[in-house]
């Protein structure tokens, strides 16, 4: 009856025990597929000449370029004021405070909107409204009112403030509170705490987010399709107000409009390859960085 | 220290905090901000005379047809809103059992070391680009399918419920094994201590324990999946039927609004429409979410007791 049962039950273990194992074989088909698919596409070419003859050849150079160029601008938009409001949740807040609360609840929700939520409310505020405000007030007509890489980037930096904020937040708590009290007693002002002795302990942290953040930034399309990323482009876009190419609505818009789809897959294989590599080393960098604060928070306690 | 200098200490000290406090509120007032200017391209439809004689709410609920673009336009919500709920469903059925039980074996079974290898896999997964999993469904599985079914449509609600489930798996596992690890170890101690077995402790009492996280982690996992876009876009078809069958081309409401907001003439009770669309979607995921949120603190309270 014993032995019996632990048979049963061995065999229930394992049946869930191959739910991991679908969830790795998943991930290796698709990896498998995109690399097998892919690799034969890549050269230096391929990786700094633009696309040409209606994207069934060439390269994806601008693509990377305006993917770049965006993430930048994404990054000088959401860093600051996503570790400011980690530093305000986490050092000055008082947990009861209603003003507390409401920001959480906020940073939860941001976290929930849709992404092309995010692309209509970078359309209706940033394109219309903020961007059509300032052309009218400057006496012109589609500057800022229109698609460019400003608006999205600033779009893309709304969407991804919550992750920012979360993993700064984590950070933050992996520094022990005697630091703090340490830092203080000796006649440290809250400030000069928070900037000489909790924030170069949480740098690590920070950068995990960061490293996240440009991550998922790269591979959003969503909410850049209508505020700023172009279907082709002949020229590199030089200012903030151009509108880009970006790899992942390239690799959208390679397998969906190509006009010759057989000679675009090869194409667009590569270039999800190139967006996947990018994606995976960051989250990689990522995990690991993670793992380790998180090992040291452990030891703090 | 002098008192001027201590004055001068407490107001920089003050502008600091005034700063960041000015900073981190920024959240609130964005979130403001969306449903504002998401609310104000919306409402047209139901104050502007100009605009309602295209489109009045009414049309949103009669028929079943969404053509938007022809000589006699049709705005009925039907047959977006079944795409989204039958896109949504398929990919529940296929994500849950699998993250579900991911988890819980990796919180109640798995090794020290094969459970560092299992967490970072998932978020592996969870870091696939939404557009590189449409990509696959699209050109890879979308044909692999149709070929061992013997499919008539390649591109169906299945394919783009497959792919969706891909995306959802890494948010439901997570949540749902930060609730199962929240359930105390004397919780298992005392199953073990009364002879049940690690699988009965893990089944009869871990998992009814961490019941409200792991539904809190389903709901998480329903509003990751109604408001997932490219997936759905590039994988389920794109066509707008109304039909219950899996088997055939779907439209979800993300898809409509992704698919269409390029080209809509600015202004047009279409495009008043796609806002209308960005409304429900956000209400939708916006209650989904604080549903899941709730269930959760929920668990916490009771496992832990109020927090302070």
């Amino acid at each position: 009856m014993n032995n019996k049962r632990r048979i049963g039950d061995n065999i229930r273990i394992g049946l869930t025990g191959s739910a991991v194992l679908l969830i790795a074989a998943i991930l290796a088909v698709i990896l498998g597929t995109i690399i097998i698919g892919g690799y034969k596409s890549l050269s230096c070419e391929f990786l700094t000449k633009p696309s040409t003859d209606g994207m069934t050849a060439g390269g994806i150079f601008p693509a990377i370029f305006g993917m770049v160029f965006s993430l930048l601008i994404m990054l000088i938009a959401v860093v600051p004021v996503g570790v400011a409001t980690a530093i305000y949740l986490h050092e000055y807040a008082r947990p009861g405070l209603l003003l507390t609360k409401l920001i959480r609840g906020a940073v939860n929700n941001l976290a929930g909107v849709p992404s092309i939520v995010f692309g209509l409310f970078g359309l209706g505020f940033f394109i219309q409204f903020i961007g059509g405000g300032l052309d009218h007030s400057l006496g012109q007509s589609g500057l800022f009112g229109q698609p460019c890489i400003l608006w999205a980037s600033l779009t893309l930096a709304l969407m991804n403030l919550p992750m920012i904020i979360v993993a700064t937040e984590e950070a933050l708590r992996a520094v022990p509170q005697a630091e703090r009290a340490g830092a203080l007693a000796l006649g440290a002002t809250k400030w000069q705490t928070i900037r000489h002795v909790v924030l170069p302990q949480a740098v690590s942290g920070i950068m995990t987010g960061v490293v996240l953040t440009i991550s998922r930034g790269a591979g959003e399309v969503a909410p850049i399709m209508f505020t700023g990323a172009a279907y082709y482009l002949p020229y590199l876009p030089k200012l903030p107000t151009d509108q880009f190419m970006t790899l992942g609505y390239h690799i959208f818009v390679m397998t969906t409009q190509s006009p010759d789809i057989d000679a675009t897959v090869p194409i667009a294989m590569g270039a999800t390859l190139v967006l996947l590599a990018l994606t995976f080393s960051l989250n990689l960098v990522g995990i690991v960085i993670r793992s380790h604060t998180r090992s040291q928070l452990r030891k703090g306690r | 220290m002098s008192l001027q200098r201590k004055k001068f200490r407490y107001l920089g000290e003050s502008l600091i905090e005034g700063n960041i406090k000015a900073t981190a509120s920024l959240a609130i007032v964005v979130i403001f901000l969306i449903l504002f200017f998401i609310l104000r391209e919306s409402l047209p439809i139901f104050f502007n005379p100009e605009v309602q004689q295209e489109i009045t709410f009414r049309h949103f609920f009669s028929g079943i047809q969404w053509q938007p673009v022809s000589d006699n336009p049709r705005f009925s919500l039907w047959p977006i809103i079944l795409g989204s709920l039958k896109v949504t469903l398929i990919a529940l059925l296929f994500a849950v059992p699998v993250a579900v039980a991911a988890a819980l074996y990796s919180s109640e079974f798995a090794g020290g070391r094969l459970k560092e290898l299992i967490k970072p896999g998932v978020e592996l997964l969870a870091g696939i680009p939404s557009v590189v999993l449409g990509f696959f469904a699209l050109v890879v599985m979308a044909s692999f399918l149709k070929d061992l079914f013997g499919w008539q449509i390649r591109l169906n609600a299945i394919n783009a419920g497959l792919a969706l489930g891909f995306a959802v798996i890494p948010a439901i596992y997570s949540l749902a094994e930060d609730a199962i690890n929240a359930v105390p170890k004397s919780f298992r101690e005392a199953a073990l201590g009364l002879g049940a077995t690690p699988w009965q402790s893990a089944t009869k009492v871990v998992l009814p324990a961490a019941l409200p996280g792991v539904s809190a982690a389903v709901l998480f996992g329903m509003g990751r999946a109604v408001g997932e876009t490219m997936v759905v876009l590039m994988a389920a078809g794109n066509a707008p039927l109304f039909s219950f069958n899996p088997l055939e081309s779907t439209r979800t409401m993300t898809a409509t609004i992704a698919a269409e907001l390029g080209e809509v003439v600015f202004g047009s009770g279409h495009y008043h429409a796609l806002f209308f669309i960005g409304l429900v979607l956000f209400a939708v995921t916006f209650a989904i979410n604080l549903a899941s949120h709730a269930l959760f603190e929920g668990l916490m309270t009771r496992l832990y007791g109020a927090r302070k």
